[in-house]
């Protein structure tokens, strides 16, 4: 399996205090990946540097066959590329209806005069409509996205994503606030997606981890703690002792 | 299962989907064929010229806050530098006005002399009638086209929107936003404004340019003729400036936009040019602000620099939030009815109210009645007179417990959208 991203001895420090600490992380194509730690462990900056939003003071992050580098590409550049990412809180446009939201979020040609002369076809709408679908808003589809539940605006988010159609999904805290059957949606529509694409899933509640079934890497203090299966994670010592508590 | 195909695959005819926008044409076409029928230049008289053309400036006011709702109410940008592009297209217009009728004076007194007028000594002569007043007799490099119609014309359209696009790229590249934005823009237009002051600009400092109301080689027309030409030009560039913008807000690009106001970041990670999108839209209504300047001052005869000072444009904002922020009509509305009650009660028409202790003179106090309908619309009717219209269709604001629409400074509050 080839490599898609590969992030090598990457350090980000915000006023002395080293959030990330020499860190390699790599994911193939197709692939799950859980990434678990502490608070502060430096989860979310990792997320950051990969979408763009901070810029590590030293290290390398390559991305896809031509082995081209993250760094010094803008957040919009990024995620034209093929990564996308979901926020802990929902984010999404509640101002805009469900159509509107997926619309947007459509893998379609960015720039200013192009979306000036967008009007969607009828295949356009047939994929919002199957993405709705999908996410189980199909009936919502007119309803301004901030009249949804917290779920819902979870799914919505996830769909706006699966329409991006990127390569590579960063997802924090999908089940953060959910009911175990919204859980439970959000673990098939996850387990889906990485079936064709990279999918890594920063998650803080094990047994949501352990229903992700896939490998797991740990973080702690900015760096990799372990790697591996959530049993050989869980039955790490310093992993026991840093997360799980003694 | 409701079927999603009735729902929300309506066919998007621009004009079929928003019957707001014939109504608005349909009112602007009455309003326009009422005054034009009543007017002193076609006979009736009931309307006099001096007030047609108030009404043809307010309608070139109208345009102007078309501009800012789209740049503020749609895309968030707290732009307080509009009015500076307004100024520049009224300058750039004045310029040849006044430089072609001078020439026409120069040349006539000119003829009388035994031999005929070198080039030289006419464009001496026309120096010295338009700047003499500052002291110079010479033309400053600015006025390098002010001969050339077309040039000038150009120049309406092409400085604002050089100027917007050169600052708009330096602020929006650097991520300046919100409150800071807005004293970035104001600093500019404060700095335009002080630059036109003095009498080195070349503009004729604060004396500004006058007597634009006479149309060049048009002296036999009468003003209430021309006074309702400027009138039709108005009320044409008004309603095409809408359609413009109705077609600029509809659609995917207006969802981009209003995303960017609610939530920039977000739009960013969406993989849109955020910075591309907020320049495409601060440059374009620079340039929808200077068409307005340039309708504008020939009817109002005279331009100065003082009508660019940072004042103007908050006014703007003023008119556009008691409209109604995020609607096209409610900015349009807002200025004709704020400015239209502005001149009413600072041209001395006013009564005075007398409280018995106190007289309220309306030409001082005005202003402060404009403040405080300000703050109560923005407390109290965040929709602001738009809002109105919302009732009457029957659109209720969204219950979320207080909560806007989106993190950024520019978003909609929760009483300003509806479900």
């Amino acid at each position: 399996m080839s490599t898609l991203l590969e992030v090598s001895g990457v350090s980000v420090s915000f006023d002395g205090f080293k959030a990330i600490n020499n860190l390699t992380f790599q994911i193939g194509e197709a692939e799950m990946r859980a990434v678990i730690g502490p608070n502060g462990a430096g989860k979310t900056t990792f997320m950051d540097i990969v979408t763009g939003k901070t810029r590590p003071d030293e290290g390398r992050v390559l991305w896809g066959e031509k082995s081209q580098s993250l760094l010094s590409m803008s957040e919009s550049q990024i995620a034209q590329a093929g990564v996308g990412r979901k926020f802990q809180r929902p984010t999404v446009f509640e101002d805009q209806s469900v159509q509107d939201n997926l619309m947007l979020a459509l893998k379609k040609n960015r720039s200013p005069f192009a979306v000036l002369g967008f009007r969607p076809s009828g295949q356009d709408l047939d994929r919002v409509e199957e993405l709705a679908r999908e996410i189980g808003l199909i009936d919502a589809l007119t309803r301004k996205s901030g009249e949804l539940s917290h779920g819902q605006k979870q799914w919505l988010e996830i769909g706006m994503l699966l329409a991006q159609e990127p390569r590579l999904l960063l997802v924090d805290e999908p089940a953060a606030g959910m009911t175990p059957a919204e859980r439970e949606h959000t673990t098939d529509l996850l387990v889906e997606a990485a079936k064709t694409r990279a999918v890594v899933v920063v998650e803080h509640d094990m047994e949501f981890v352990r229903r992700l079934n896939c490998k797991v890497t740990v973080l702690h203090e900015g760096s990799v703690l372990a790697e591996g299966s959530i049993d050989h994670v869980t039955a790490n010592e310093k992993v026991i002792e840093v997360y799980l508590g003694r | 299962m409701q079927n999603p195909s009735t729902t929300a695959r309506k066919p998007r005819f621009l004009l079929a989907d928003k019957p707001s926008v014939l109504i608005f044409l349909a009112c602007l076409g009455l309003f326009t064929l009422g005054v034009t029928v009543l007017a002193e230049g076609s006979g009736i008289g009931v309307i006099s010229t001096s007030f047609v053309k108030t009404l043809g400036k307010t309608l070139c006011l109208c345009l102007v806050a078309l501009a800012m709702d789209l740049v503020w109410g749609y895309c968030g940008i707290l732009s307080l530098g509009h009015m500076a592009f307004f100024g520049i297209g009224g300058y750039a217009i004045g310029m040849w006005l006044m430089y072609a009728r001078t020439e026409l004076i120069v040349v006539q007194s000119l003829s009388t002399a035994p031999l005929p007028a070198t080039a030289q000594e006419i464009s001496d002569g026309i120096a010295t009638q338009i700047f003499g007043v500052v002291g110079s007799s010479d033309f400053p490099p600015i006025w390098g086209f002010a001969h050339s119609l077309p040039l000038q014309l150009a120049a309406v359209v092409v400085v604002p929107g050089l100027l917007a696009l050169v600052f708009g790229w330096l602020a929006f590249r650097s991520r300046v936003t919100g409150v800071y934005l807005s004293i970035l823009t104001q600093a500019m237009t404060l700095a335009l404004s002080l630059y036109l002051f003095q009498n080195d600009s070349g503009l004729r400092g604060n004396n500004g340019l006058s007597g634009l109301q006479n149309l060049p080689g048009l002296g036999d027309v009468p003003q209430s003729a021309v006074s309702l030409w400027f009138f039709w030009a108005s009320a044409a560039a008004l309603g095409l400036g809408y359609l413009l913008c109705v077609w600029v807000v509809s659609g995917k690009f207006g969802s981009v936009i209003r995303a960017i106001r609610d939530d920039e970041s977000r739009v960013r990670f969406l993989g849109y040019p955020v910075e591309v999108y907020k320049l495409f839209i601060f440059t374009l209504t620079a340039v929808i602000a200077g068409i307005a300047g340039a309708l504008y001052y020939p009817q109002a005869g005279i331009i100065n620099p003082a009508e660019m000072a940072p004042i103007a444009s908050i006014y703007l904002a003023v008119w556009v939030a008691i409209g109604g922020r995020g609607r096209l009509y409610g900015a349009v509305i807002g200025a004709g009815f704020v400015s239209l009650l502005s001149t009413f009660f600072t041209g001395g028409q006013a009564p005075d109210l007398n409280l018995g202790f106190y007289t309220v003179q309306w030409v001082d106090w005005w202003t402060v009645l404009l403040g405080l309908s300000f703050v109560v619309v923005t407390l109290f009717a965040p929709k602001g007179l738009g809002g109105l219209f919302d009732l009457m269709a029957n659109r209720l604001s969204p219950n979320r417990h207080g909560a806007d629409l989106g993190p950024d400074a520019g978003a909609l509050r929760e009483k300003e959208a509806d479900t």
